[in-house]
């Protein structure tokens, strides 16, 4: 007779669309609501002008809550914020970069948020993405453009609690989520 | 896990990255000016060495950014990165038998 019904833990094709926290590992992952997102390139070169997280470092974040900015490469910057604040923080940047050669792109329904907590969150993490996010090497206020499994995400830390936020494609949310959810079901507790 | 050391980023993981071939190609500044020869060089002929190779690399999931890397064909092992434009610090003399 197979053993295998005693051997293998079932879980539906669907199951993850329900679950927030992991009883075994404690990580609890919540799917973010609707926001801002502004994606604004320029190249800095001589001017300077005065804008929140313009003089970040590469992969450098400011920022907590709902309100943040990250600097994701030389020359690129994501910012968010609550959905209602959307053409004041346009009009902010828009003011600040007047005169400088910029792109300004409301990215807003391109991304959907996740919060990833828990004192394993990112051993849960680590389960698809390649970065080492030890506190040394991601410290509190880190920000990547990464992979998670099959698809790119940017990865945040705004503080120094194993609070990560991962911002993935909207049509890459319900994998991502579900990624996330097995993931966060087969660590086990630190 | 191989790591790359982006020039923007810094060390990062090798599955972010995605390889441009060779680098240092230059273009011909008027290519009607120049016989089919000499375009077909330009266009497909590679050095392909068995040791260490320049090559255009772009952090794609990450920074976006293009760069240059100085990797040996043999052994895999980046031996240097640098940005875009500039010229390696390691001489490229460097051939396996």
């Amino acid at each position: 007779m197979l053993e295998s019904r005693f051997l293998a833990r079932r879980v539906g094709a669907l199951d993850t669309a329900a679950r927030a926290v992991s009883p075994s590992s404690g990580v609890e992952v919540r799917a973010l609501g609707p926001a801002t997102r502004l994606s604004f390139r320029v190249r800095l070169g001589d001017a300077q002008p005065k804008l929140a997280g313009l003089d970040l470092a590469i992969n450098r974040m400011v920022g907590t809550g709902e309100r943040w900015c990250a600097r994701l490469g030389p020359d690129e910057w994501l910012t968010g914020a609550p959905e209602a604040d959307n053409e004041l923080i346009q009009g902010e940047i828009e003011q600040a970069l007047e005169g400088c050669f910029h792109s300004l792109v409301d990215v807003s329904h391109r991304d959907v948020g996740f919060e990833i907590s828990g004192a394993a969150a990112a051993q849960a993490l680590n389960a698809g993405c390649p970065l080492d996010l030890g506190d040394a090497a991601f410290p509190a206020g880190s920000a990547a453009r990464t992979l998670l499994g099959k698809v790119e995400i940017v990865l945040l830390r705004p503080s120094d609690a194993p609070v990560y936020r991962v911002d993935c494609w909207r049509s890459f949310a319900a994998y991502v989520h579900g990624f996330l959810v097995e993931a966060a079901d087969s660590t086990v507790a630190v | 896990m191989l790591l790359i050391d982006c020039p923007f980023c810094g060390k990062r993981p090798e599955v972010e990255f995605h390889c441009g071939g060779e680098a240092h190609i230059a273009r011909p500044a008027d290519p009607a000016q120049v016989d089919d020869a000499i375009w077909a060089e330009h266009l497909f002929v590679r050095k392909n060495p068995r040791g260490l190779h320049a090559e255009r690399w772009r952090h794609l999931h990450g920074c976006g950014q293009w760069f240059n890397a100085l990797r040996d064909t043999y052994t895999d092992r980046f031996v240097e990165t640098y940005k875009a434009g500039e010229q390696p610090k390691h001489p490229l003399t460097e051939t396996r038998a």
